[in-house]
């Protein structure tokens, strides 16, 4: 089963310049959250800071009972061999092709042989697809094989969190979906609490039982996805939406008067959107009891095509 | 980048944090051997070459300035000596520092500035791996083999350079060269030579690593972190070089 994470009145700032404040949530045991946010709301910050790569000014981030924010070098090494990340573009060592950057973890942390060793590195390649491309360079490959390799690293280990950072950026519709459906099969398969921050409002609809939406330096609102689906926040309806009507400008916020005009334009308009149908992992996978309840309450909820489980 | 009074400090104060960190991570194991003899064989390639090349010319100006001197005060004899003992003493350490500094120093800065800004450091953090034991380590024991090792070279090279110049083409005598080799320098000068080279190879390895890993703001910031390391570099090896002859000229007992 994952660990849980909890996250207390964080705050991170750059000099004088506040990234976000105030920051509390707890990312429950063995689930998939989302946190969504604008570009440039520190997203990628926060991930760095659940994993102790960045030191929060305030505030404590709990995993496993211990406070990350206050462990001593050492000590934080070891806590992190619980996590496994997914960096943006897949931070793989440019030096060593595929397989070694695969099994790379495997060779500095454990003891394991060069053929258990082998059999854990195709095993996972395999999951993700990428079978036949071990002795490829990471310069050699296209963006999305670079991050499905650096998926497959940060499993090697056997994880208890999973942080994805953008896994859709700069990847087709196609993979993307892929991607998702790939992130679901996982949950189902290992049970490792997954955080993924993305800015891709499709992704945030089908994947995760919890959203969390990053706003004007704090965090406007985390909670379970029905509840984030169905919200009256003005923030949160536009970016789920993906409007231009709302609060979020181009370059930063708008100002008040112009909000309220929108929003009122938008009621006008009332069309309430159909709830998303969630992903669901695919048809080879042996699903825990959590997924079974999902699937059912799923199938209650849009009738149709999810009666197989 | 705002510019703030303290931010000189602060990065001299990281700089021997990182040290300290580098000579406590010393001991740890497992060593990586590997990474350290694949850095030693770059470092190396990469500066063996232009070591020879220049100290070739370095000992041949030594040569040129000490024998018209020589020949003007009448001292002849004493042109091996003299031009023995500044290669000795100053060129090669001098030299060294240069190379080690200017192609070593910059390669490894370059390598791992690249590495931070593709996030490979952090990757590395996250799979629990301490990338000064890992990484840093091994350059600067690498860094440090190489300069001793280049010391040794550019000595040859320069003394070589010194002979064929003075000898053959200042028509000086070659017996005399030869014979008054040791007449002022000293054996204490090559270790103390080396010594500083250690040093040297040391700083150089330690600044750029530092430097390469605090790299940030994409291909741009690498580029800077390379040019702020041989810099900083040069000025602390410089700096380094005096003190250190100040003391060895203090404890040591001088000839002539």
């Amino acid at each position: 089963m994952g660990v849980e994470i909890c996250v207390e009145g964080l705050t991170k700032s750059f000099g004088h310049q506040v990234i976000w404040q105030d920051v509390s949530l707890t990312l429950p045991a063995g689930e998939v959250s989302v946190m969504l946010g604008p570009s440039g709301t520190g997203k990628s910050v926060f991930l760095k800071t659940l994993v102790g790569l960045l030191k929060p000014e305030r505030g404590s981030v709990k995993v496993a009972g211990q406070d990350i924010t206050r462990l001593r070098e050492h000590d934080l090494y070891e806590v992190r061999k619980l996590f496994g990340v997914l960096f943006q573009d897949g931070a793989l060592f440019g030096s060593m092709n595929l397989y070694d950057n695969i099994a790379f973890p495997l060779r500095e942390h454990t003891r394991k042989s060069e053929s258990e060793i082998k059999r854990i590195v195709l095993e996972k390649m395999d999951m993700v697809g990428l079978i036949g491309a071990e002795g490829k360079l990471p310069g050699e490959i296209s963006g999305g094989m670079r991050k499905r390799a650096g998926l497959a690293r940060a499993l090697v280990l056997d994880p208890e969190i999973i942080l994805f950072d953008e896994p859709d950026s700069g990847l087709d519709p196609v993979r993307v979906a892929y991607l998702n459906q790939l992130i679901v099969d996982l949950n189902a398969q290992i049970d490792a609490t997954f955080l993924i921050v993305t800015h891709d409002i499709a992704s945030a609809r089908q994947v995760p039982d919890n959203i969390g939406l990053l706003f004007r330096r704090e965090l406007v609102m985390f909670g379970p996805r029905e509840k984030l689906l169905a919200s009256d926040e003005p923030v949160v309806r536009q970016f789920l939406n993906g409007r231009m009507q709302g609060p979020i400008g181009m370059a930063e916020e708008k100002d008040a008067a112009q909000v309220e005009q929108e929003l009122a334009q938008i009621d006008e308009g009332g069309a309430a959107d159909a709830p998303t149908p969630r992903l669901l992992p695919g048809p080879g996978i042996a699903r825990p009891p959590r997924w079974e309840a999902i699937a059912r309450r799923e199938a209650e909820l849009h009738g149709t095509g999810v009666t197989r489980a | 980048m705002r510019l703030s009074p303290t931010g000189a400090l602060r990065h001299s104060g990281n700089l021997f944090a990182m040290a300290l960190d580098v000579v406590r991570s010393l001991p740890r194991r497992p060593f990586q051997a590997r990474e350290f003899i694949q850095q030693a064989w770059f470092v190396a390639s990469v500066t063996i070459l232009p070591t020879a090349l220049v100290s070739i010319p370095f000992g041949a100006v030594i040569a040129l300035q000490i024998g018209s001197l020589t020949r003007q005060l009448g001292a002849q004899s004493f042109s091996g000596a003299a031009s023995v003992l500044a290669v000795l003493r100053e060129a090669s350490p001098i030299v060294t520092a240069l190379l080690i500094a200017g192609a070593g120093g910059t390669a490894i800065c370059a390598d791992l500035g690249a590495r931070k800004i593709r996030d490979e450091i952090d990757a590395m953090q996250v799979l629990g791996i301490d990338p000064i034991h890992r990484l840093v380590v091994p350059r600067v024991l690498a860094s440090m083999v190489v300069a001793v090792l280049l010391n040794g070279l550019v000595s040859v090279v320069g003394v070589a350079g010194g002979y064929f110049f003075n000898v053959i083409l200042q028509h000086g005598t070659p017996g005399a060269y030869l014979a008054s080799f040791t007449t002022l320098a000293q054996l204490s000068d090559l270790w103390a030579a080396e010594i500083k080279a250690l040093v040297f190879g040391a700083i150089a390895a330690i600044v750029a690593s530092y430097k390469g890993l605090t790299a940030r703001g994409g291909p741009k910031g690498v580029g800077d972190a390379v040019n702020q390391s041989v810099v900083i570099t040069f000025m602390l090896l410089f700096v380094t070089n005096f003190v250190m002859t100040a003391v060895y000229f203090q404890v040591v007992p001088q000839r002539g």
